[in-house]
């Protein structure tokens, strides 16, 4: 099967239309020397009946969180997606359009992405934000990019080692040729003290770059960390949770240059780690130098509203090698399931269930932390993510495999990039999760430490 | 039918008190939110979200999406982007929960499913590049760029090749080639293009140097011509010591006909929601998987799915790799899509996918040629590049004129002003997934339209829901948010 509607007859008039005998001929100009004279060695074809079958053989060798109770987190979540996201974004009409460059064939992507750049503003409290980029990792290493565009003088980069592990990687490699240098600061009590940023800022500080709350859950002192930096002329970059905003202050309140994020958690699959969804935001005056596309409203020649992809001088397809950014393709569809998922949600939504998630998070913290051996690592407020200390070499002994078995994706263990951290796990607690669910959890951990 | 209901903004249609989502009641001791976070940290009120019903929203929603041309409602022959059918097929299979609710930091032992597709698939994307190490990582084509081109810095870095700063990129190339060469670290060089829209052999010789690190080519390139110079490129750049990437946005032409790893290519990208039918999304998500020759593998970007007997797991050990483009494996979801279609379809599908793009891409140009200006090539490969010089000349009606009044007739415009080393360009990629009666349709349009009067071309379209955009006010004056 492969989905082309031409029969021998219609080939044969169009080959004959062309002036030539044979689909091969058509072929001629590439040299018989590069020809491939055999055929690919792929695995034969299958019927739709065939593909499900197999498809839903694999599927069924994962476990899934629908019957694998899942607090793993690390900047990806199980939150709820509502089905209005699933409706939306299932109509054909968007997702088997392409990038909005026919403004007047591509109204609806428009204005959705103009609602979306809108969403993210009010979210963050941001003056402006972007139609998407990849994923929270490269949005990270874009808001530096931007902020180097922005400060071309200033080389030096400080970014807490509580970052996202993936996020301070990719910054690393895709700064690993361009004249910045990245320091980490280390975050030995699960924060970046505030102290601590202060000694290390340096004349030529482009940036400070944190994660609020950040990979072991905890919250970051970003108000005292924006204004120190703000006094050293280095600009503040955050990587936020969306969740964390129904409770929690904006990055337009507290002083926040650039906002980035990665969006899963607003109404995108788990997927195993995409496609997901970077949000970008920032000041009014950066958006000349922000990366990736932009929707802007303006009139048609009857003056009627209308919106349009604008500032396309900032990318490569005008500016090539001198672009902000050489991201072509973004993640609309998953922009839009944001969208729909922000506004479903509502204020009031959006504020219960960071609700849900903080308490549940508490909870699960205070259950846990009652079993023997169990405490929490950090003695620092979190969201709805912390990192607990297990007893020593319990995860190198299968605690988590055995929890598995007890039907739990339990927690990260944390040792793979932290090894100081080899005894700790994090916990992710979304509003999904019942007190059944936890209190199972905790029934669960208790045993499998005491075991043997 | 498309309809005005609903469609003010969302943020005008918002109420008070209105909702679509409700939060389960609490099921754990209701503490007080003060006691589990600092008072310095808690907003005083939740974002300003707008407040919507389900109803509207869903309305809203659904009148806007039929205010978009899409694959599944038009021909779309958007040149160089591929829009072919999306097989409802990979829709379902995606959204299965053993795939879609897998969360990316499981352990190995619980993802044993996935972890096979992706294993296979990187093995069916080397057979198919001709190139034996695959990195699925890459978002997009543009990243599987970026990738490469720092893979091959620390492929030279490695080998102490430090004054290899130079990439050279033909002047028809995508303008993604040159700006990830600049974020790579390097400095885009441009080669001209000779008089057949192929790379100038001379200009390339004199460009060619110790300095040289990638040459970058898109092949059949961005003129839907096949480069026959391929082989004597690419022994000139090795000759010179440079890798030679290959820019796959156009294999839809090339499947199973010839291999970049044969003709010389060190590197290359793919463009799993063009060539694999992803789908596009309305601007993404892609995926941009890479394959490597096997000298350039230790430099990949980890993790790569290994496999030790029967055993999938996620392989970081890798000392020599660039490290990480993005977090977690890749765009799972879109791979999955890949993997469907290209078990679908087999060797012998492949194959005719790309002779049906090129003899429909060729039907059409045979068609039109006697109307429109084509200046490179009597013949073509899965696309070709239409000038409106000539109408521009004459009757100052424009590429992008002819591209509006297209709309109106139900058919989405080509890419316009692309490549630039066209005037006036009309590039059309029709895909193998259209029939001739379409491409018939579609011709026939074209030829009539190049008749209108130019005062009807140049205020086109006539029938859609709104007129040109004024795109200047647009930039100048840019609202990208609405404001209260």
């Amino acid at each position: 099967m492969s989905y082309i509607p031409n029969t021998p007859n219609d080939q044969q008039a169009m080959l004959a239309t062309i002036g030539v005998r044979s689909l091969t001929e058509l072929f001629d100009v590439i040299p018989p020397a590069i020809r491939l004279e055999r055929p690919l060695a792929l695995p034969p074809a299958l019927t739709e009946i065939e593909l499900t079958r197999l498809a839903q053989q694999l599927a069924g060798r994962n476990r899934s969180t629908a019957d694998t109770v899942c607090f793993l987190g690390g900047g990806s979540y199980d939150h709820f997606v509502p089905a209005v996201v699933d409706a939306v974004a299932g109509r054909s009409e968007f997702y088997t359009a392409y990038t909005p460059y026919q403004a007047e064939a591509s109204q609806g992507s428009l204005q959705a992405f103009f609602e979306f750049q809108t969403l993210i503003a009010q979210l963050t409290g941001m003056d402006v934000a972007n139609a998407s980029l990849y994923e929270g990792g490269s949005a990270v290493a874009e808001a530096v990019l931007m902020a180097s565009g922005l400060e071309p003088r200033r080389h030096h980069v400080l970014l807490a080692d509580s970052v996202h592990p993936d996020y301070r990687q990719t910054l690393a490699t895709y700064t690993a040729n361009l004249d910045l240098h990245v320091q980490t600061l280390p975050t030995p009590a699960g924060f970046l003290d505030p102290a601590d940023l202060k000694h290390a800022l340096r004349d030529d500080t482009l940036c400070v770059v944190v994660q609020h709350p950040n990979f072991f859950g905890c919250l970051e002192e970003v108000e005292a960390l924006a204004a120190i930096s703000h006094a050293c002329g280095a600009l503040f970059i955050v990587s936020y949770d969306p969740i964390s905003l129904g409770l929690l202050k904006r990055p337009g309140d507290y002083g926040a240059d650039i906002a980035v994020a990665e969006g899963q958690a607003l109404g995108i699959p788990l997927t195993y780690g995409g496609p997901y969804l970077g949000l970008l935001a920032c000041r009014g005056e950066f958006v000349r130098r922000m990366p990736g596309r932009l929707v802007g409203q303006t009139v048609d020649r009857n003056g009627r509203r209308c919106w349009v992809l604008t500032l396309q001088t900032r990318e490569q397809h005008i500016r090539r090698e001198k672009a902000t950014s050489n991201i072509c393709t973004n993640q609309g569809l998953m922009a839009l399931r944001a969208a729909v998922y922000l506004a479903a949600l509502g204020p009031q939504g959006l504020r219960e269930t960071a609700e849900a998630c903080a308490r549940k998070a508490h909870y699960t913290a205070d259950q846990l932390t009652r079993l023997p051996g169990v405490s929490l690592q950090f003695d620092r407020p979190f969201f709805k993510e912390f990192t607990v200390r297990l007893p020593v070499g319990a995860l190198e002994r299968g605690l988590l495999d055995r929890l598995r078995d007890d039907g739990f994706h339990a927690g990260l263990p944390l040792g793979r990039w932290y090894s100081w951290l080899a005894d700790c796990m994090s916990l992710a607690v979304t509003e999904k999760r019942t007190r059944a669910e936890i209190d199972a959890l905790a029934s669960a951990l208790g045993r499998a430490l005491t075991a043997k | 039918m498309s309809q005005p209901q609903a469609t003010e903004l969302l943020f005008e249609l918002s109420r008070p008190g209105r909702r679509a989502h409700l939060v389960p009641a609490c099921d754990v001791p209701d503490r007080p939110l003060s006691e589990l976070l600092p008072a310095g940290a808690l907003a005083e009120k939740p974002p300003p979200l707008p407040e919507v019903a389900e109803i509207d929203l869903i309305r809203h929603f659904v009148n806007l999406s039929t205010r978009n041309m899409a694959v599944d409602t038009n021909f779309y022959p958007l040149g160089s982007c591929t829009m072919k059918y999306n097989p409802k097929r990979h829709e379902r299979i995606a959204a299965l929960s053993g795939l879609a609710d897998v969360h990316p930091l499981q352990a190995d032992e619980s993802c044993q499913g996935l972890l096979a597709i992706l294993f296979e698939l990187q093995t069916m994307l080397a057979e198919i590049a001709g190139l034996p190490a695959v990195s699925l990582q890459p978002a997009a084509g543009a990243q599987g760029e970026l990738t490469s081109l720092l893979v091959a810095h620390a492929y030279f870095r490695h080998r102490g090749e430090h004054q290899r700063s130079r990439v050279l990129i033909p002047d028809s190339a995508h303008g993604t080639n040159p700006a990830s060469a600049a974020l790579a670290g390097f400095e885009a060089v441009s080669i001209k293009s000779n008089l057949r829209g192929l790379v100038d052999l001379d200009d390339l010789r004199a460009k060619l140097d110790e300095r040289t690190a990638v040459f970058m080519i898109t092949n059949p390139n961005t003129l839907g011509l096949f480069d026959d110079q391929i082989g004597t490129i690419t022994e000139l750049v090795h000759q010179h010591g440079g890798l030679v990437y290959l820019d796959g946005a156009n294999m839809n032409a090339i499947l199973g006909i010839t291999r970049p790893g044969d003709f010389g290519a060190d590197m290359m990208h793919y463009n799993v929601h063009k060539t694999f039918t992803g789908p596009h999304g309305a601007g993404g998500p892609g995926a941009g998987p890479i394959a490597v020759r096997d000298t350039l593998a230790p430099f990949l970007p980890t993790p790569i799915v290994a496999r030790q007997g029967e055993r999938y797991y996620l392989d970081f050990d890798q000392p020599l790799s660039i490290g990480r483009v993005r977090s977690f494996f890749g765009n799972v979801g879109i791979l999955i899509r890949g993997w469907c279609y290209i078990r679908t379809l087999g060797a012998d599908g492949l194959r005719r996918v790309s002779e049906n793009a090129v003899l429909n891409a060729n039907y059409l140009l045979a068609r039109l040629k006697g109307a429109y200006e084509v200046p490179y090539g009597e013949r073509c490969m899965h696309e070709f590049v239409a000038s409106a010089r000539v109408l521009r000349r004459e009757r100052k009606v424009s590429a992008m004129d002819i591209a509006k009044r297209l709309l109106d007739f139900g058919f989405h415009a080509p890419t316009v002003y692309f490549p630039l080393v066209v005037p006036e360009a009309l590039m059309i990629e029709p895909t193998e997934t259209e029939s001739k009666e379409t491409l018939d349709a579609f011709a026939d349009t074209l030829l009539r339209v190049r008749n209108e009067e130019a005062a009807v071309l140049q205020t086109a379209p006539h029938t859609l829901d709104i007129s040109r955009p004024d795109e200047v006010k647009a930039a100048k004056e840019p609202i990208l948010r609405w404001k209260p």
